[in-house]
């Protein structure tokens, strides 16, 4: 593969502190609310009554990741695990652009799910040795989970790679249009994760016969709160009822 | 006369899961202390799946069961570490959740159907009802179960 065309924030443009501990950790927190708000829009949706379940089920996951770890944040920053959630602007958000892309059809949600899978599994077991010992168990606690999200994608890439012309066509679609959002996990503090993560998603183009897309452009800048639009119509659905009435609670 | 602490541990021991009445959350794990602070309840618990739904819920039941005993001043804790797994269930409460139609935690291989009893069945959809749970369908009666996967 030819190198990399990155684009980025605009030059100039005033940009939070990205690589600090816990704005590292800020942006897996987002990473996970994010996509538990994506998959939560599947529900009611979803092809088969099973993959309501399961898409619900993996997305709750996520919201119980996302939630210990903002309440792990608030302690030190004395701030509520709301304020996180429904108090901060699209600017003010850390995730990577592959979660916040619109659920799409069936073979972007999954293809979407896969490539954030891969990295997960790396991720967990590298934050499960972490010196910070409520990150260590978080991360600890979201191996196993991570193995069944894992699990799941895995085996729909194989079925829609290998079902009918129609669903493999579509798989590659999805393939080919999220790729360039892949290449920003390894940024920054994510650059270990690299090597693992190719030889998983190099595995899934050796079983399914998909192509692995040859063009070089990569689109970054969501770990700096510099986000693709379709963050702010999601969290303006998420945030509305805290904005709304702020501090409501039921 | 029983001393207030073990009171206290045998109030909260008696808590149900929200989704399967038949267990305690001691029995699941999902318990793993209680102790004393001054005048005040800690009791740690530990959610079987981040996402639990049912950890506020068995909060907010032992915080009321407390308060029903006269505990007056509780605080619940949530710990992440160790992290929780089916090992933590004792064989009674594997029994008592085969009895109540929920085949137990062990390997899918040996997965029994915990109506007919019958030892072959397969997976229908590996997310069920419940975090904790995946759906089945026995070889032999033909019924589909819930089966608390191993974790």
């Amino acid at each position: 593969m030819s190198e990399a065309i990155v684009s980025g924030p605009p030059q100039g443009m005033p940009l939070p502190q990205a690589d600090s501990p816990s704005a590292v950790l800020l942006g897996h927190a987002d990473d996970n609310l994010v996509l538990a708000h994506r998959l939560g829009e599947w529900i009611s949706k979803a092809p088969e009554l099973e993959l309501d379940i399961a898409l619900g089920n993996i997305g709750l996951d996520y919201l119980g990741v996302a939630r210990a770890l903002y309440q792990h944040l608030g302690r030190a920053e004395g701030k509520a695990e709301d304020e996180y959630a429904m108090g901060r602007t699209d600017r003010e958000f850390h995730n990577l652009l592959l979660v916040e892309q619109p659920n799409g059809d069936f073979a972007h949600t999954i293809v979407r799910q896969f490539f954030f899978d891969c990295h997960q599994l790396q991720l967990w077991p590298e934050l499960a040795g972490s010196d910070d010992e409520i990150v260590a168990g978080i991360a600890a606690k979201a191996i196993k989970e991570t193995e069944y999200h894992y699990r799941f994608s895995h085996g729909w890439m194989l079925r829609m790679a290998g079902g009918t012309k129609e669903s493999n066509f579509r798989a590659q679609q999805a393939i080919d249009n999220l790729w360039r959002f892949t290449g920003e996990i390894f940024e920054g503090a994510g650059s270990g994760y690299r090597a693992a993560w190719d030889l998983l998603v190099d595995d899934m183009f050796a079983e399914t016969g998909l192509a692995k897309p040859e063009d070089p452009y990569q689109k970054t800048g969501g770990r700096v709160g510099y986000h693709t639009e379709h963050l702010g119509y999601l969290l303006t659905e998420m945030q509305w009822m805290q904005r709304t009435y702020p501090g409501l609670e039921w | 006369m029983v001393d207030t602490l073990t009171h206290a541990r045998e109030v909260v021991a008696r808590v149900v899961d929200p989704e399967i009445p038949v267990l305690t959350i001691e029995d699941l794990g999902v318990l793993r202390a209680v102790e004393q602070d001054g005048d005040r309840v800690v009791v740690t618990i530990t959610p079987t799946y981040s996402g639990c739904p049912a950890m506020g819920q068995i909060e907010d039941d032992i915080i009321r069961a407390l308060n029903r005993a006269g505990f007056a001043d509780v605080r619940i804790d949530v710990v992440y570490q160790p992290a929780w797994t089916t090992e933590w269930m004792s064989d009674e409460a594997r029994s008592k959740l085969e009895d109540f139609g929920i085949a137990p935690p062990t390997a899918p291989a040996d997965v029994r159907c915990p109506k007919c009893r019958h030892g072959e069945s397969r997976l229908i959809a590996q997310f069920g009802s419940t975090a904790c749970k995946a759906l089945m369908v026995c070889s032999a009666c033909g019924d589909p179960f819930d089966y608390f996967k191993e974790h």
